[in-house]
């Protein structure tokens, strides 16, 4: 692993941050959020550009926003306004894609209005934009955002390429080619996105095996944080709602426990 | 030394049988549909059969190979997959589609999974699932230069009357083979005579469809009616050669009822109330899909126990 993984996180770089969303920590491919856009829109490579580059503009609005306000948000109601902030900006958006795209618009449907619930855009304001300065936020969102279109616009190319046998709209196949129409219907996202995802790994693992840093760091300290046991770590994914717990202590956190079970019912 | 003095470890009594001998024993049974079918549709079907079964083996031969794994092509079931797979391609389909096909079967449902015995559902069916939604009109095109018209299915569907004995022998358009009912019977009887397979699933199958299709089919117990279902379309075939699948169906023997059940009743609703006139291979996969939860609320009873459930 790196010796410098720690910086390489904190001085959180512009250039960083964007390769950081599109690489290492890819959302579609290596941390696997967002699937329901990624699967349902991605029959094109334009239906897959347009909602990325969609959602792109949402998250880093969004992360700008919140990351200036982080310090009035209060922490036990953060994810309400997170909700607020990040419905406010969609809605520009689907009225600005009505308007100016209208064919966008009808082809993404009602998956425009779900961008408030992807929860890529949910996962970054949580563990970056509300505990990050504003420029590393705005570029954190830009680079996810990126590494979210280039995802959705590689499945699309292959799904329409093979499903098709167009790009883009183009037809690229010979006129003999007869267009598997299975890989525009819903089961072909998941072959494509299962091919890609492994490609990515193979990838990925070659790398680690050159000797690169590759590792799907989160946090900066290189350790996996779905297995991590550091209470304290702020830089966890849903890192301040275990503070909480560490600071109530045991009753405290049956009581939390309690009340979520309560609230998943 | 003599026998006496050698020592090895249990088990001491083997069987003979083993997956190759198994699997030998289904190619000899499905052999009878395909020569009828050969017969039936002309050099076409031949091409197609030899184009998949190479296919289907080369395939898996291909994967092991470039994976560094055993290669596991003498136990002959990939033979068995490419063989059903062309048996459920009509004729007049393009050779590309048994390659297709072929490779799909063996890459992504059975090696992807791990190979033989790991594979979730059965791949010559979903390898013609996956063919029949990708490329439907070649898969649903049944005109070859001895047919022209609509299969017994469709004809059925539209209310047209039907000469059940050429059904029976097989005399009519479709898959390869799917056709003959007298040669499919005689490859299962083969196999029920060796043991290979038993009557638990074919029977409650078949039951289970005639009592549905008496209810739901809208002409009552009509001998006409039912026999052309029975000897129309996939349903023998699939009955006797792809629900009785060691891999996919279920190891209980309750639950081997349950299943032909199942696949009666779906068979039934697809034909009956789809859009399509069959719907044997869908209702097989869907069964597939059930099988860990049928195999998990039929468990057999432990042996000296009372009431099946473990002190």
């Amino acid at each position: 692993m790196s010796k410098n993984g720690k910086s390489s996180y904190t001085s959180g770089s512009s250039m960083e941050r964007l390769y950081n969303g599109l690489v290492k920590e890819n959302p579609t491919f290596v941390l696997m959020l967002g699937m329901c856009p990624t699967l349902a829109v991605t029959t094109s490579a334009m239906n897959g550009l347009g909602m990325g580059l969609t959602t792109m503009v949402v998250l880093a609005l969004s992360n700008m926003i919140i990351s200036l306000l982080r310090s009035i948000i209060p922490d036990k109601v953060r994810i309400p306004a997170f909700i607020v902030v990040i419905a406010s900006f969609v809605t520009m958006v689907e009225l600005l894609l009505e308007g100016f795209i209208p064919a966008l618009y009808d082809a993404l449907g009602l998956y425009i209005p779900l961008i408030v619930v992807n929860c890529i855009i949910l996962g970054r304001a949580e563990s970056y934009a509300s505990k990050n300065p504003v420029i590393p936020s705005l570029f954190d969102g830009i680079g996810m955002g990126l590494g979210f279109s280039f995802a959705l616009t590689c499945i699309g190319a292959v799904r329409e390429l093979i499903g098709a046998g167009e790009l883009f709209g183009f037809r690229i196949m010979p006129e003999a080619y007869v267009p598997c129409a299975i890989f525009i219907m819903a089961p072909g996202a998941f072959f494509v996105l299962a091919a890609l995802t492994a490609i990515q790994n193979k990838i990925r693992i070659n790398g680690e095996k050159k000797g690169k840093d590759m590792s799907k760091i989160q946090s900066g300290c290189n350790e996996d944080c779905m297995n991590c046991r550091e209470e304290g770590c702020s830089h966890r994914f849903y890192g301040s709602s275990v503070k909480e717990n560490g600071k109530a202590g045991n009753a405290g956190g049956q009581a939390v426990k309690s009340t979520d079970g309560k609230g998943r019912e | 030394m003599s026998d006496l003095m050698k020592v090895s470890s249990n088990p001491h009594v083997r069987s003979k049988v083993t997956t190759s001998s198994i699997m030998l024993a289904v190619i000899v049974a499905l052999l009878p549909a395909a020569g009828f079918g050969i017969y039936n549709f002309g050099v076409d079907a031949l091409i197609l059969i030899v184009v998949t079964v190479a296919t289907t083996v080369f395939t898996e031969y291909a994967y092991e190979k470039l994976m560094g794994k055993k290669v596991t092509i003498g136990d002959y079931s990939s033979v068995v997959t490419g063989l059903l797979l062309a048996l459920n391609l009509p004729s007049s389909a393009p050779w590309w589609i048994g390659v297709l096909g072929g490779m799909f079967a063996i890459l992504a449902v059975k090696m992807l999974f791990g190979g033989l015995g790991q594979n979730f559902m059965n791949p010559a069916l979903a390898a013609r699932c996956f063919l029949l939604i990708s490329f439907t009109s070649i898969m649903t095109n049944f005109e070859c230069d001895t047919y022209t018209g609509a299969t017994p299915l469709a004809a059925l569907k539209s209310g047209e009357s039907l000469d059940i004995l050429s059904m029976v022998i097989g005399k009519t358009s479709g898959t390869i083979g799917e056709t003959s009912m007298i040669a499919i019977v005689l490859g299962a009887c083969f196999l029920v005579l060796l043991g290979v397979i038993d009557l638990r699933i074919p029977g409650s199958y078949i039951v289970s469809f005639v009592i549905f299709i008496c209810l739901f089919g809208g002409h009552g117990v009509n001998t006409a009616y039912i026999s052309a279902h029975l000897a129309g379309g996939g349903l023998m075939l699939g009955a006797f050669f792809m629900a009785t699948d060691y891999v996919t169906r279920p190891i209980t023997k309750a639950g081997q009822y349950v299943f032909g059940i199942l696949l009666g009743i779906l068979t039934g609703i697809f034909r009956i109330f789809g859009p399509s006139a069959e719907g044997v291979s869908y209702a097989i996969i869907i069964g597939n899909l059930l099988v860990p939860l049928i195999e998990k609320s039929t468990p057999p009873k432990a042996f000296g126990t009372k009431g099946g459930k473990r002190a």
